[in-house]
């Protein structure tokens, strides 16, 4: 009852649904909380009858389990958010998230615009300065430094008690920078490793940080909107003077990063390498703190502190997967963060009070997410389908292989295979063989006998078959003659190595066995010529001059 | 207690007055430990100087000490005269292969590319002229193919001819190159030993750190037998004896160690 009372203050006591306190599910709470602070205490009263009516309406039904229950009334409250929004904020007339979408297309709206500009700016400049982050390993060094720059935005905040963009950046920038030589200092002077250093400056900063922003909350006087945001992030909240500030750090991050270029990729791959040439590799590395520094603070507003150093992060790791060269790393970096940044900024506005950070995240998770699966190189799916298209070949290879081993069998005599005698061969049931000779004949390596029991070869096919046995019995020959291997030994070996010897190796293979034509057990190696003339009756060989020395 | 001495061997006199490298009784702490004593070594011009010794003994230290990466405790070094920082483009620098990642994102013409940026200075981007001497230097270690290719499709052998190749682009008189040999192939160690040969031949002066004693004899025409403090210096026919690398490698230096040690936890 007592939390009935608190959450709708002006409900009457008997009139609320006896139990509704007990049944109501509290879960709710983990929203942020300026997103129930919003929602319940400016509670209009065009909507407190809606409030009163809709979740007694929706709990009442018996048949309902709890779990639905809580369920509806979680949905019903954010349905209530929203129109409760509608209702009281006249500046904000539409409800529709689909004219919401509008709005935020149509960039009428200054706010929206702002937003949007500086969501684009923040995420060049974290794609940019992420992607040294990424390749120099420093990436829990972006994290501190995030957590860092709290209690110097809630100082800069107290300076004047108003969000001035300058004092916030200053006190945020010189918190970071303190946070980092913080970390510097407990490194050299003791014998703690980075990472141990890292996670206690990060949490011990941040933990001021907090203090100091709910000390703020509960100031008694001043306007302290807006502090708070600068947790999850809030795009919405991003004013002419933010976005000039993003602006000047955007442009200045790419010139350097232009003009430095050199400099900063010789000392992160080599540094031992870029001081013996003379370059001062301190001072680079503390330029680039600095304006990592530069771009965290001016991200704070739109991602928040706690998710800031994934946007350094991820969109560089995006682009890592992509390519194998740094300058487009660079470029796809803060593509990525480009991206990233106006899904935030899009997402977030669709609802009221909607924090941008974790939007913004998520865009640049997904982003990451496509490329770990779909990258044209590294990619699980390409990776997957090369294993696939691999494996596959090499049934194919063996099949053939098969094939070949049966004609021998028989002296090469009648140009047929049944399928009884490639299962047989392959010790595989009619079915597998069935099969594998469906698969040749898709890949125009055999055609098929009407009645589909006899197997015969096409000019591909045997040449096919020819290579690989041929590459087969050279390498076992290689590896008993020139390796000293066992002849017993050789043929699991050759049995894998067959399908990846290619045209150059088996030319030098050759020369090397001075153009042998028997294979260690004293099987014929077939040679070129069998391969052009194609498959006849007779023994490969009796023709074409088999077993005379070439070349 | 008694300090080692500077240096038993004979300091050879160089004869055209530019000498490549001269060290002055050197001395180099890591976190307060010392690791190299007194170092004292004047190298002639047109030597391949093998720098060989135990683990530990201050090898790689020795040569990252004179490039000035490690700061020096006592004692100065001069190259060609002058101090090294007045005289970096005369100073090229093999590091060992496993001090940087081979996933970074460059590709092999743009490591060697990193050979010019010294000459370059700040500001200035490579040119026509540095990628042409990129590519002469790929040539040499016949690495050219793979000019394109990212660092880290390349085998162990491949990524060291890519290091010597961007030594090579630093076009200088002096070379440091720290384990050159460290688990190369058969091959590519034939090929580098050859080219350190024509360096030599053109006058360059190169100091190799060497792991392995059997074919530092044959590598070298001089050979720096290094404990944390200066063995021997000289020849590698005079050096190369069994008493010089008994004390280079038997167990004599203990009393160096302890006071090391001693220093350390003093300060």
């Amino acid at each position: 009852m007592r939390q009935t009372t608190k959450i709708f203050p002006n409900t009457n006591g008997e009139r609320a649904r006896p139990g509704r306190s007990q049944r109501r599910p509290r879960r709710w709470l983990w929203l942020p909380e300026t997103f129930s602070n919003r929602y319940i205490p400016r509670f209009p009263s065009s909507a407190r009858g809606r409030a009163e009516q809709q979740p007694g309406r929706l709990c009442s039904p018996r048949k309902l389990t709890c779990e639905t229950r809580r369920l509806t009334f979680l949905i019903a409250l954010f349905a209530l958010n929203f129109s409760c929004h509608a209702a009281r904020i006249g500046d904000l007339s539409e409800s529709n998230i689909g004219e919401q979408a509008l709005r935020f297309f149509t960039l009428q709206d200054p706010s929206v615009r702002y937003a949007l500009i500086g969501s684009i700016l923040l995420g060049i400049t974290c794609g940019l300065l992420g992607s040294f982050i990424v390749v120099r390993k420093m990436a829990l060094v972006g994290d501190a430094l995030s957590h860092a720059v709290l209690p110097g935005v809630a100082l800069g905040f107290l300076w004047n008690m108003s969000k001035d963009p300058l004092t916030i950046f200053i006190g945020a920038t010189v918190a970071g920078l303190l946070g980092t030589a913080t970390v510097a200092a407990i490194k050299q002077t003791t014998r703690l490793k980075e990472d141990t250093v890292l996670g206690m400056v990060l949490a011990g900063f941040f933990s001021i940080g907090i203090c100091l922003v709910t000390m703020i909350q509960h100031l008694p006087t001043g306007n302290k909107s807006g502090v708070d945001k600068f947790l999850f992030g809030q795009a919405a909240a991003i004013s002419a003077e933010d976005v000039q500030l993003m602006g000047i750090i955007t442009v200045l991050s790419i010139a350097a990063i232009v003009v430095f270029y050199k400099e900063f990729l010789v000392t992160s791959f080599d540094s031992g390498f870029a001081r013996a040439i003379g370059f001062p590799i301190r001072l680079i590395h503390h330029a680039l703190m600095l304006l990592l520094a530069f771009a965290v603070v001016i991200a704070l507003q739109a991602v928040g502190v706690v998710l800031v150093s994934a946007m350094l992060i991820t969109p560089a790791a995006a682009a890592y997967l992509l390519t194998d060269r740094m300058h487009r790393m660079l470029l796809l970096a803060s593509i990525f963060g480009m991206l990233a940044g106006m899904a935030g900024a899009f997402f977030s506005f669709l609802g009221p009070s909607l924090p941008t950070g974790p939007f913004m995240v998520l865009g640049a998770s997904a982003v990451f997410g496509l490329a770990f699966l779909f990258g044209p190189r590294h990619g699980v799916v390409m990776r997957w389908w090369n294993h696939r298209s691999r494996a596959q070949r090499i049934q194919n290879e063996n099949t053939l292989k098969s094939i070949y081993h049966v004609l021998e069998g028989r002296d090469f005599r009648g140009e047929g295979v049944s399928l009884r005698e490639l299962a047989e061969r392959r010790r595989e049931t009619l079915d597998e063989a069935k099969r594998q000779s469906d698969n040749l004949r898709r890949k125009g390596l055999a055609t098929l006998h009407e009645d589909g029991n006899l197997v015969f070869v096409t000019p591909a096919g045997w040449q096919r078959a020819c290579t690989i046995v041929r590459n087969h019995r050279l390498w076992e020959l290689y590896l008993t003659s020139e390796a000293k291997v066992a002849a017993d030994h050789v043929h699991d070996d050759a049995e894998k190595i067959e399908h990846i010897l290619g045209d150059e190796v088996v030319r030098e293979l050759e020369k090397r066995l001075e153009y042998a034509t028997e294979d260690p057990h004293g099987r014929a190696i077939p040679s070129l010529a069998d391969m052009q003339k194609g498959m006849s009756s007779q023994q490969p060989g009796t023709v074409t001059g088999y077993g005379k020395k070439r070349g | 207690m008694q300090l080692p001495p500077s240096s038993t061997a004979a300091i050879v006199q160089p004869a055209n007055g530019e000498v490549p490298l001269e060290i002055h009784d050197l001395t180099v702490a890591y976190h307060k430990k010392p690791v190299l004593w007194g170092i004292d070594v004047v190298v002639p011009k047109g030597k391949l100087v093998g720098i060989v010794g135990p683990n530990g003994a201050g090898k790689s230290t020795l040569i990252k000490a004179v490039m000035g990466i490690l700061p020096i405790s006592s004692g100065w070094v001069k190259i060609f005269g002058k101090p090294f920082k007045k005289n970096l483009t005369r100073v090229g620098y093999v590091p060992q292969r496993e001090s940087v990642d081979w996933d970074f994102p460059v590709s092999v013409m743009d490591v060697v590319l990193m050979g010019r940026y010294g000459r370059l200075g700040l500001l200035k981007r490579p040119t026509k002229h540095d990628r042409d001497v990129a590519r002469e230097c790929l040539e040499k270690v016949k690495m050219l193919p793979y000019a394109n290719r990212q660092i880290s499709n390349l085998s162990g052998g491949q990524q060291q001819r890519v290091f010597l190749a961007r030594a090579l682009a630093q076009e200088s008189d002096l070379y440091f190159m720290d384990e050159p040999f460290a688990g190369v192939d058969a091959a590519t160690e034939s090929a580098i030993i050859e080219l350190l040969h024509e360096l030599k031949e053109k006058g360059k002066t190169l100091l190799v750190v060497h792991h392995d004693l059997p074919t530092a004899r044959n590598y070298f025409d001089m050979l720096l037998l290094l404990n944390m403090r200066v063995v021997a210096f000289g020849p590698t026919e005079e050096v190369f004896t069994y008493e010089l690398l008994q004390k280079t490698y038997g167990g004599r230096l203990t009393i160096l160690s302890e006071v090391a040690e001693a220093v350390r936890q003093k300060s």
